[in-house]
């Protein structure tokens, strides 16, 4: 079940996957983390510019996604070598997921994938049990923030505990 | 929960008395700033911010507000700890002022020699910015910024509405002029 723009919508299920996550082929998916609040960030590419870019913001705000207990998952579809690399320079610490054999495989099931091959700039929120609770898609060219995120994990929460760390 | 194509563009957090402000109190047009002292565009945006509270002096007041990128800037969040120790000492302007004219020069070693140029007790504010005397203060505008979407620096809300447009002064002196206007 998708919105008019393609991206997958709150209520739906999420369809689980595992995605290589590190060069030694280590893979990782939301379904690991049942019982967790998961964001998947789909995003076009790494390297942006660095002041506003998205993902080295959301290494910054993680305290804050810590609050809700939240795992974060960037996914992109460039390759693990390139997300090592970009992590390392940007201090990234959460993980970034290669979408990129098959390309874009995952992004398609979600609804965040481009005619330009590339993912969308996409937020998904997957609430405990694995459904999404809520969803937006952004222009590509525009870093949605984490406002958006922290208002659905603040809903996801507000009938279960806030952890705090 | 969807949420249309849209960015958020109100501030979220009202500007209150624990906030620097330069400027009017009772200025019709009220800027607040979401900076990083080590972000190069928050560098460059500086004189031109400067130059608006100049030129705009009975209309507007600047507020700023700490937004260190850490994980790329590894300097901006002692260079925000240690304005706010310079704000202990009701001297946040000047120390503002000198970090966004040092760029060059946050390393602990540089830094230090700022804050005795400008007449601090350098141990002082040293041993306060070592056991993190201010981070929570700095913490606190961070998040506010990142409840209000703010998403890089700098970032700018003129009274309570996102600046979508640039930082060189013609685009500030227009903004400033429309939220006069309003």
């Amino acid at each position: 079940m998708t919105d008019s723009d393609g991206l997958i919508r709150s209520g739906s299920r999420a369809p689980d996957f595992t995605l290589p996550a590190t060069p030694d082929g280590r893979r990782i998916g939301p379904g690991q983390f049942r019982g967790r609040p998961v964001v998947l960030a789909f995003y076009p590419a790494d390297w942006t510019p660095v002041c506003g870019d998205q993902m080295t913001l959301y290494q910054a705000a993680m305290p804050e996604f810590d609050r809700y207990d939240a795992v974060l998952l960037g996914i992109s579809v460039d390759s693990v070598w390139s997300h090592q690399a970009f992590a390392e320079a940007r201090g990234i610490a959460f993980p970034l997921l290669a979408d990129f054999e098959p390309k874009g495989e995952v992004s398609r099931r979600y609804g965040a994938y481009t005619s330009q091959g590339q993912s969308a700039r996409a937020l998904v929120v997957l609430d405990p049990d694995g459904m999404v609770a809520w969803s937006q898609l952004s222009p590509p060219e525009v870093n949605p923030g984490a406002d958006g995120i922290l208002d659905a994990l603040e809903e996801i929460g507000s009938d279960r505990r806030v952890v705090t760390r | 929960m969807t949420t249309p194509l849209q960015v958020t563009s109100r501030l979220r957090t009202p500007v209150d008395e624990t906030d620097h402000v330069r400027g009017p109190a009772d200025a019709p047009v009220t800027i607040v700033e979401y900076g990083d002292f080590q972000c190069r565009y928050c560098g460059a945006a500086y004189p031109n911010l400067a130059e608006v509270l100049r030129q705009r002096s009975a209309t507007v007041r600047l507020v700023y507000r700490h937004f260190p990128i850490a994980n790329v800037h590894p300097y901006a969040e002692s260079a925000a700890e240690v304005a706010e120790a310079a704000a202990r000492r009701d001297r946040f302007w000047d120390m503002h002022d000198w970090l966004y004219e040092h760029q060059d020069q946050l390393d602990p070693v540089h830094l230090s020699l700022g804050v005795e140029q400008l007449g601090l007790p350098p141990d002082e504010v040293s041993a306060e910015v070592e056991r993190h005397a201010y981070a929570d203060r700095v913490r606190r505008d961070f998040v506010g910024g990142i409840r209000s979407g703010v998403n890089g620096t700098p970032t700018l809300f003129v009274n309570e509405i996102r600046h979508e447009g640039g930082h060189d002064l013609p685009e500030l002196l227009a903004a400033v002029d429309a939220a006069a206007g309003a």
